[in-house]
């Protein structure tokens, strides 16, 4: 831009030749100048201002627009908490085998209070606590009137009764919450493989549901996984079984004395658990408080199958009979030394019953030496005991799929020395819980191969890696069959499904130190049918007594044989097993019922 | 003769003031106004029951100190709009001086009403928030120091303008609040715009304040909270914006009645900060496309005045006036809607609070006094063929 000299020569010149003063033309000049400025100046701003008008114009537009955009919108329903995550009450159904219920979920409503809505909250408190007995009126009242109170939870979970019922007082200040809470319709009947849930983190629109024991606990993140998107979890029990061996076995419990007791019932080949009971059990629905005093082991909340660490007696003399025959270089006819007692140091073992100089493999098992046996283990060693052992999963944990299953690893001698070795061949020394005893057993009789205990529904028989050889394994069940014909398990014959199976009789150990005379944990490990092992049945009964006789009996021939014995009779056909009579009584009997009649 | 000696009623030229300043004042300006405080009344008649009965008050105990508040705030409006322009420019000059003296002892004096900021001083009445009357006189106080620096000879106006909004800054920043001096920036950003602002210095200051609004966020906890709030996708229902979203939503169209409304119930600021939140809810998005509208008039016809306007301070003075009002209406809607984070701004004229009112008629009065129709020299323009 070319600027205008304010005072052009040729002006001044001829301005002094007029005689003018030569200052007014630079004073004009600049007038010009700073018009032209702020000309200049004017348009830019009106431009800018411009720009103004059209950012306002948008601004006001875009407020509105998004008024009316929020406005046309439904409203929503507002979600809980966005801190963190959403509250999700979202758990999946669990079921038996057969897709029958176990645990579901079922709508109910919580109970809050919002003090400052109240019309009447003395006579809203007063109300709630006759609806509900266990609600303190002047407590009540308390939190309604406290006016730093804006909130205030009441109940956790209403029956529909109890909606009605608050829902007629008319009070605008009871607000209820809908929410998801856990339903176990069948009670107590599966209660220590269910375990229990309660609420978590809880909002007034939901509240997350939270396993607290047994499976719901363990596969908590399984049953809360969105992604399964309501499809149930199916377990391994069956319904009917588990009922059936419940009641058998609280029948039992009841008829000998016994403090309580458990029963496995395990599919031989696969497993899987078909029958998991535990007595005394609790119901699910009402999870009873842990108590706070006395032996946690006799809490019904307390899982004898799964938790309960029992030396278990002679149903382990199985497992060293199987081993000896197995890579011992004995048959079952081989004799063995039974002179008693059995001195090692300052230990000496013996017999219930003196058996004589000696017996075969199979009478130390049928008549079951303890002195038998031991002398076997010391054949066997120490260390290829605790290998065989620990083959069978006798040693660790179990992998059952329960909260508690984990914690229940088995009580073993730290120094697993000769006499150790020894006490352990007859059940004494080492501590398993029923479960591992039940996978043990199938393991030795389903032809040799190792299972491993679930409670989750297999499609196919896992194979695990083989123990023992198959002619050991059809030794061991022609072994465990002649116990129930001829030896101490005679109760537990069931007509037609030619049971086989061990008794153990443990003295149950002192706190302090030592056995007991008089207590007894009386066990019994079955498997039927014997020829074909299909299910292990596992029963233990603490301190058992039967006295119909002379003088009590305690020992598990009379104890928890013919309570196993029921349960095979009760559970086998719902198992799908048809009763084998044998060849002659079939051949006897459709031939006088197929007699042909003559028209 | 002795009315002439004694100077008793001078003689006069012109016309009598109240008709010229009739005939002269932006009429449909005033209309909206006058409307805006209307909405504002109706309004305050539902929002505020609840939080006078938490206090203990009559029901309309905050719509009767509305009204008489109003009142005053329009008086001061009528009053301050028939001052000519140089009046406006030295009642803003002294009103500036006290303001920021008020504002300055703010620490010293102030209270905070257990509200985490000191931003009132605790009259026997009411309080009063220094910050919201140091708004209108610093804009008029500002565009005379870039008139000024236009003039041959005058002072360096653009370096004391800068010197005196950083001052006001740092004490807002003090407080802290940072709504307003964000809205002080921005007023200072249009005056400094449209006095010839080099476009790459606009560009580089936007960038500075983006810079230093993520420092802020680093350093200042309170600031760091509401953003992250209005970052999250999901709205909290139990905060503030989560009911006014929802109240938006149930309004609808047509609203759900009056009286009916919920949101009043739950939000503790329904008659200051939300109570556009508390009017979609009753009367729904028909009166808040109204009060949009209002709003807007307001706007659009002073800076349609201002753009003809010839005097570079009336230009400067008026157009920060009128942006800071907007700008005020738009933030305080923006938030309501989600568009902008949770901000401690008033609706000007609507909202309750006598500082705000107060404010609001003198920022409004001194508007209407410099968008009144003067001879713009067009006139000369014709005759003498100058400018455009």
């Amino acid at each position: 831009m070319s600027r205008t000299p304010l005072r052009p020569l040729a002006r001044i010149l001829e301005a002094r030749a007029r005689g003018e003063n030569p200052d007014t033309i630079e004073r004009e000049n600049l007038r010009l100048r700073r018009e032209r400025a702020d000309d200049a100046d004017r348009q830019r701003a009106e431009g800018r201002l411009l720009v103004l008008v059209i950012l306002f114009l948008m601004m006001f537009s875009v407020v509105g627009a998004r008024m009316g955009m929020l406005a046309a919108g439904n409203p929503q329903e507002p979600r809980t908490a966005s801190i963190g995550t959403p509250i999700s009450g979202a758990r999946a159904d669990i079921v038996d085998r057969e897709g029958r219920v176990l645990a579901t979920n079922m709508i109910t409503h919580s109970l809050y209070a919002q003090p400052h809505l109240m019309v009447d909250a003395e006579g809203a408190a007063r109300a709630l606590a006759e609806i509900f007995p266990d609600l303190d009126a002047a407590r009540l009242t308390r939190q309604f009137t406290d006016p730093g109170r804006t909130f205030v939870w009441i109940r956790r979970r209403l029956s529909p009764e109890q909606i009605q019922a608050v829902h007629d007082l008319g009070e605008p200040g009871l607000l209820f919450g809908p929410r998801e809470m856990r339903l176990y319709p069948n009670g107590q009947l599966a209660a220590h493989v269910l375990g229990g849930t309660r609420f978590g983190r809880e909002g007034v629109r939901a509240a997350e549901v939270i396993g607290t024991a047994g499976i719901e606990r363990a596969l908590d993140d399984t049953l809360r996984d969105p992604a399964r998107e309501g499809r149930p979890l199916q377990l391994s029990l069956d319904l009917t079984v588990q009922a059936a061996t419940r009641e058998v076995l609280q029948g039992g419990i009841n008829l000998l004395n016994a403090r309580g007791g458990s029963a496995v019932l395990m599919d031989a080949r696969s497993g899987e658990i078909a029958a998991m009971v535990s007595l005394p059990d609790f119901d699910p629905n009402a999870r009873p408080a842990p108590p706070t005093e006395g032996d946690q082991a006799d809490s019904p909340l307390f899982n004898r199958a799964v938790q309960g660490l029992y030396e278990l007696g002679s149903v382990f003399k199985v497992f060293t009979i199987a081993q000896a025959l197995d890579d011992g270089g004995v048959d079952p006819d081989t004799m063995v030394d039974t002179s008693g007692p059995l001195r090692w140091g300052r230990f000496a073992i013996s017999d219930f019953r003196n058996y004589g100089e000696e017996l075969s493999v199979r009478d130390v098992l049928v008549h079951s030496s303890n002195i038998g046996s031991a002398r076997l283990a010391r054949e066997i060693g120490a260390e290829a005991q605790q290998s065989f052992l620990s083959d069978l999963g006798l040693l660790e944990a179990t992998p059952v799929e329960l909260a508690e299953a984990p914690g229940a690893i088995p009580l073993r001698p730290e120094n697993w020395s000769e006499i150790s070795t020894m006490t352990i061949s007859y059940g004494h020394g080492v501590s398993t819980s029923p479960v591992h005893l039940a996978a043990g057993y199938a393991s030795i009789v389903n032809g040799g191969i190792a299972v491993t205990p679930t409670l989750l529904r297999r499609d196919s028989p896992a194979r695990g890696p083989r123990v023992i050889s198959e002619e050991t394994s059809q030794h061991m069940r022609d072994l465990l069959r002649a116990i129930v014909t001829d030896g101490t398990a005679s109760f537990a014959e069931v007509a037609g499904y030619a049971v086989g199976g061990k008794t153990g009789t443990a003295d149950k150990p002192r706190p302090q130190g030592g056995y007991y005379e008089d207590r007894v944990l009386a066990t019994f490990a079955g498997v039927f049918p014997a020829d074909e092992p299909r299910y292990v049945v596992v029963v233990t009964l603490d301190e058992p007594v039967e006295t119909s006789g002379d003088e009590p009996r305690r020992t598990a021939g009379w104890t928890a044989v013919p309570v196993a014995a029921e349960i095979i009779r009760r559970a086998a056909p719902l198992l799908g097993l048809p009763p084998d009579y044998g060849p002659s009584e079939i051949a006897a009997g459709p031939a006088d019922a197929l007699t042909p009649v003559g028209n | 003769m002795t009315e002439m000696v004694h100077g008793a009623a001078p003689m006069r030229a012109a016309e009598p003031v109240l008709p010229r300043w009739w005939r002269t004042v932006d009429r449909w300006t005033l209309s909206c106004v006058l409307l805006l405080f209307g909405v504002g009344l109706l309004l305050g008649l539902a929002a505020s029951p609840p939080l006078a009965e938490r206090n203990g008050l009559p029901p309309f105990h905050y719509v009767e100190r509305q009204a008489i508040f109003g009142t005053a705030a329009l008086a001061l409006m009528f009053a301050i709009s028939m001052l000519s322009p140089d009046q406006v420019r030295r009642i803003g000059v002294t009103g500036f001086a006290v303001a920021f003296v008020a504002l300055a002892l703010l620490p010293v004096f102030g209270t905070d009403f257990g509200k985490g900021a000191v931003r009132w001083y605790s009259l026997g009445i009411g309080s009063l928030q220094p910050s919201e009357f140091l708004k209108p006189c610093l804009v008029v106080l500002v565009a005379w120091l870039m008139a000024a620096s236009r003039q041959a000879g005058g002072p360096p106006g653009k370096t004391l303008a800068l010197v005196v909004i950083l001052a006001v800054t740092a004490l807002l920043i003090i407080q802290p609040d940072f709504g307003q001096a964000a809205l002080i920036l921005f007023g200072w950003g249009v005056i400094y715009f449209l006095a010839g602002a080099p476009m790459p210095l606009l560009f580089g200051l936007i960038g500075a304040g983006v810079g230093g609004g993520v420092v802020a966020y680093r350093a200042s906890e309170h600031f760091a909270r509401r953003i992250d709030g209005f970052l999250t996708a999901e709205v909290d229902p139990r905060t503030q914006i989560g009911y006014a979203t929802n109240a938006i939503q149930e309004g609808g169209f047509f609203g759900v009645g009056v009286g009916e409304g919920q949101v009043k119930w739950s939000l503790p600021d329904a008659h200051t900060d939300f109570i556009i939140a508390v009017a979609a809810e009753e009367y729904g998005l028909v009166l808040v496309l109204f009060i949009i509208m209002l709003y807007a008039t307001i706007t659009l016809r002073a800076l349609h005045r201002l753009i003809r306007e010839r005097d570079t301070f009336i230009r400067l003075a008026g157009t920060g006036l009128v942006c800071l009002f907007a700008a005020q209406a738009v933030i305080n809607m923006g938030v309501a809607v989600r568009l902008l984070p949770a901000k401690g701004m008033t609706l000007p004229l609507v909202s309750y609070g006598g500082s705000s009112l107060l404010a609001a008629g003198l920022m409004l009065g001194m508007l209407l006094a410099l968008t009144r129709t003067r001879p713009q020299g067009q006139m000369g323009d014709i005759l003498l063929r100058r400018g455009r």
